[in-house]
């Protein structure tokens, strides 16, 4: 492996069949290997998350970011576009697992794809990677503390989102969840709750909680950042999606 | 977190943005992750004026206790502007 790569912003079809904007990377010199959907946080598409973008590439795998904001601020720098988009009121839940969709039907498409795929998200994208696991066909997905997995937001956020633990029977692969044990959205006993739920329903998931670590503990460019957690839950991802999506 | 909690406000003025002054129609309040500020979680105000796009924006993030001393201050300076040029709330 030469460890190149491609990335680059391209335009797939979303939900609907709406056209979105999207960062790819792909290593160049790999045999079939497994795609990861990374799905960004409410901050939006942002510098950070191309660069988690990246990672997966050098790790070997196809990846691929849409932009949830296309729609409300084409073009627009990520943070306006995130602003517009909570001032329309976010992404509503079944547009989200379209545009997931669509990237999954990019990444199948390149030559390089085995055909496997796992979502990864963090803070709200943590929510979001469980609501496409319990919606899609995946092989593997990551959630990373997503908050109002389990708890109903607060009243009167103008936002379209709500708990998903109804959706627990449905999800389709093995999950991965990593939390911080400061964070309070989702709180360690949220994260208790849907670990029995998904115990009780016989799904396949590893939880793994950190001590000395809040919410957002992976952004490297927050004050939030702590190295152990992040370092140590990177390997918990490697180890994940080595067993989940090998061809 | 991302606290989702979000207050609209239409509102009436200028702001001035990247590219110079523009009307502002509406306020959007929220207390959650910042962009830049260095703290987990800042009252943010984004002044925008959607039928300008994205970039019309004016966009602050402060902390907790220069918020409140930010909103006490406007409101000082609305209750004791001089007589008649402010309609009462």
């Amino acid at each position: 492996m030469s460890d190149a790569m491609r990335a680059a912003t391209i335009t797939i079809s979303g939900h609907g069949g709406d056209e979105i904007e999207a960062y790819v990377a792909q290593p160049l010199d790999t045999a079939p290997t497994g795609g990861v959907v990374v799905i960004h946080h409410m901050p939006g598409y942002d510098l950070a998350t191309k660069e988690i973008v990246r990672k997966f590439a050098s790790m070997g795998y196809l990846s691929i970011c849409p932009n949830l904001y296309s729609r409300e601020a084409p073009g627009a720098a990520p943070d306006d576009a995130a602003a517009t988009a909570r001032a329309l009121g976010g992404v509503p839940d079944e547009r989200l697992v379209g545009d997931v969709a669509g990237a999954i039907a990019y990444l199948k498409g390149l030559e390089s794809s085995n055909g496997k795929f796992a979502t990864i998200g963090y803070c709200s994208g943590g929510r979001q990677s469980f609501l496409a696991a319990c919606s899609l066909d995946l092989d593997a997905a990551v959630d990373c503390y997503g908050a109002f997995v389990v708890a109903t937001p607060p009243e009167g956020a103008p936002l379209k989102v709500g708990p998903l633990l109804h959706l627990a029977e449905n999800l389709s692969c093995p999950l991965l969840g990593l939390f911080g044990a400061e964070d309070q959205y989702p709180t360690p006993d949220e994260v208790a709750e849907l670990d029995k739920t998904l115990t009780e329903l016989a799904k396949e998931h590893e939880f793994h909680t950190f001590e000395g670590a809040g919410h957002a503990f992976f952004a490297v460019d927050r004050p939030s950042y702590r190295v152990e957690a992040a370092n140590e839950g990177w390997n918990k991802i490697w180890d994940f999606f080595a067993r989940f999506l090998a061809s | 977190m991302c606290t989702y909690q979000t207050a609209l406000v239409d509102v009436s003025g200028s702001g001035k943005g990247r590219d110079g002054w523009f009307p502002v129609t509406k306020a959007s309040v929220y207390f959650d992750h910042p962009v830049s500020a260095p703290a987990d979680h800042t009252l943010n105000i984004d002044l925008m004026n959607p039928d300008r796009g994205a970039s019309a924006r004016v966009a602050v993030e402060l902390d907790p206790g220069s918020a409140r001393q930010l909103a006490y201050a406007i409101l000082e300076m609305l209750d004791t502007a001089p007589p008649g040029l402010v309609e009462p709330a």
